[in-house]
């Protein structure tokens, strides 16, 4: 069967309770569902035989800056054996800026979120280290929020003592 | 520890301390040291910094600090029209900058629905295969240098310099080429350009051999290498290795086989794998890829259909510049899509390439504006530092240089 809509149907079997928003743009599958359900969700979608997505691509978020679930985090898998995409999404709020860890699905998990971490502020719970990627420790601010300007924030990166 | 903690970070400290390991002390106190190596250190490719903590000579903890090289362009990007940003993908690997131009352009034509023409789809692959030979000849000169042979860089080195030779003809730049446009290319590949890269490919081969010739027979280099940083391949995949590390491990995977792009279903070649996953399989994979590689430039130049190399999109591709300054139309279409953008309908694509050091994508959201609303860069590099904890524990100091040299890192690409 093809996989665009044997992934939908197995996750509405596995997962009755849950709401899954199913869009597919340009050939990508994307589907995006409630933040609590992520850890279940992907360690299904990789464990499952039929799917295998034993590949976690890539981890990131975006800032909507005025919408109500102001980020929606997203991951991209890959599954070597069908050499198929998936992207899934899972929408947080600035007030309560946290989701699960997948680090403990995927062990490449791990950089990717703390990048996104660094980046937008989100706090992925359960994390083994989450500290900043890039920036300094002492920075105060996630560049990539679409309220940080793009020229940066005078004195916020103190030059190293000396 | 004290004075540990004053200059180092302690949450890094924390991390490094932290980390679990299978090796035990005899005694924690007498045996244990943390060495800094990096940010500036001659083997450690650019600015990676590694903290180990020592038993001995032997390691058992590694934390990898990275962003010494950042430059923010993914808020750069989202700031900046998509033909404004080719240019940044340049310095992002920039060992094959080639390969990052045609993944950027591949990305937003996607994303824009732009259908570049068969030429310059074949130029887009013959200058991808030739940015892989150019990397991975630099990787086998540096990695070879790094464990002590010298001339070995100077060989490789010399074969690198008549690639940048072409890209010189083709679009005028050696290094930051910028040659892909949205749409196609700049210009139409020049004859001497395409004869240049004949003559390349045709003398590529035995100068190749030369310098497998110069390493295989180094008892040295084989022994510094074979067996050391070993990585299985259930952990290759779980770790997001891509590209030639990835392979090494003995996963059959490259996304010009397995995602077909550009035109790579019409060439005929073959997926180079070893099973060994050390830092001689890496070695040996390189120079097997540069002789596919090779391989699929003689295929294409035989190839390459005639026709234009620009997508006949005015509203979306760039005029030439003739065109501009002396047709009434174009002009305005320039001035459109220089000022507003090609404003690609609203949406999100992934797409990546298979570039020289690994699954080199670009996640772009579009909110039907000139500039895209996210652009996440998916940099192979970053994924394989992130193995390096896991290959270097358990293995000597020295082995550390071999090893970050068989991975291959562009801190340009891991730090962005």
């Amino acid at each position: 069967m093809d996989l665009n809509t044997l992934i939908p149907q197995k996750l509405k079997e596995k997962f009755p309770a849950t709401d899954f928003v199913i869009s597919d743009y340009k050939d990508e599958l994307t589907i995006k569902f409630d933040k609590i359900f992520i850890l279940d969700v992907c360690r299904f979608l990789k464990t499952d035989v039929d799917l295998l997505f034993t590949y976690c691509t890539d981890i990131t978020a975006i800032d909507w800056a005025t919408r109500k679930n102001r980020f929606t985090v997203v991951y991209n898998l890959f599954s070597l054996k069908h050499s198929f995409r998936l992207r899934l999404k899972a929408d947080v709020d600035e007030l309560d800026c946290k989701i699960d860890s997948v680090s403990s699905i995927w062990k490449g998990a791990n950089w990717q979120e703390r990048e996104t971490y660094d980046m937008y502020g989100i706090k992925f719970n359960n994390h083994p280290d989450l500290r900043r990627m890039y920036m300094p420790e002492e920075f105060e601010y996630h560049p990539l929020r679409k309220d940080f300007p793009l020229m940066g924030v005078p004195g916020s990166l103190p030059l190293p003592k000396k | 520890m004290d004075q540990l903690e004053n200059e180092i970070h302690p949450k890094i400290l924390e991390a490094l301390l932290s980390a679990k390991n299978d090796y035990t002390l005899d005694d924690a106190l007498e045996n244990e040291m943390v060495l800094n190596m990096g940010p500036q250190h001659p083997a450690t490719h650019g600015v990676l910094r590694l903290l180990l903590r020592l038993d001995g000579e032997r390691i058992i903890g590694c934390v990898p600090e990275l962003g010494y090289l950042h430059r923010g362009y993914e808020k750069m990007a989202e700031n900046m029209s998509y033909y404004e940003y080719i240019p940044h993908t340049d310095r992002l690997d920039y060992i094959s900058p080639m390969a990052n131009n045609v993944a950027w352009v591949l990305a937003v034509e996607k994303l824009a629905g732009i259908e570049a023409p068969k030429r310059a789809q074949y130029i887009r692959m013959m200058i991808a295969e030739l940015a892989r030979i150019a990397s991975h000849l630099v990787a086998i000169g540096a990695f070879a240098m790094d464990v002590g042979a010298l001339t070995i860089f100077l060989w490789t080195l010399r074969e690198r310099e008549k690639i940048l030779d072409i890209w010189d003809i083709l679009c005028g730049a050696r290094f930051t080429n910028s040659y892909t446009r949205i749409g196609g290319v700049a210009n139409d590949a020049q004859p001497e350009a395409i004869a240049k890269a004949k003559w390349f490919i045709d003398q590529f081969e035995p100068n190749l051999s030369e310098v497998e010739q110069l390493i295989n027979t180094n008892r040295i280099f084989i022994e510094r290498v074979d067996g050391v940083g070993v990585l299985s391949k259930e952990d290759a995949i779980d770790l997001g290795f891509s590209g030639p590390n990835l392979r090494a491990s003995g996963v059959e995977f490259d996304l010009r086989r397995n995602v077909p792009y550009l035109c790579y279903n019409e060439i005929d070649f073959k997926i180079p794998t070893y099973t060994e996953g050390d830092c001689l399989a890496r070695y040996f994979l390189r120079l097997d890829e540069c002789r596919e590689s090779a391989k699929i430039v003689k295929q294409i130049l035989d190839k390459m259909p005639a026709g234009p190399v620009q997508a006949n999109m005015p509203k979306k591709v760039l005029p030439h510049k003739d065109e501009v300054y002396s047709k009434m139309e174009e002009l305005i279409h320039d001035f459109m899509i220089v000022n507003f953008g090609i404003n690609p309908p609203e949406g999100e694509i992934y797409h990546a390439i298979e570039g020289s050091k690994g699954e080199l994508g670009f996640y772009l959201v579009s909110k039907g504006d000139g500039h895209p609303w996210k652009c996440k860069i998916r940099s192979p590099s970053f994924n394989n530092i992130q193995s390096l904890p896991k290959l270097v524990i358990g293995h000597l100091i020295s082995d550390v240089v071999a090893i970050i040299g068989s991975i291959d890192p562009i801190m340009g690409e891991a730090d962005k």
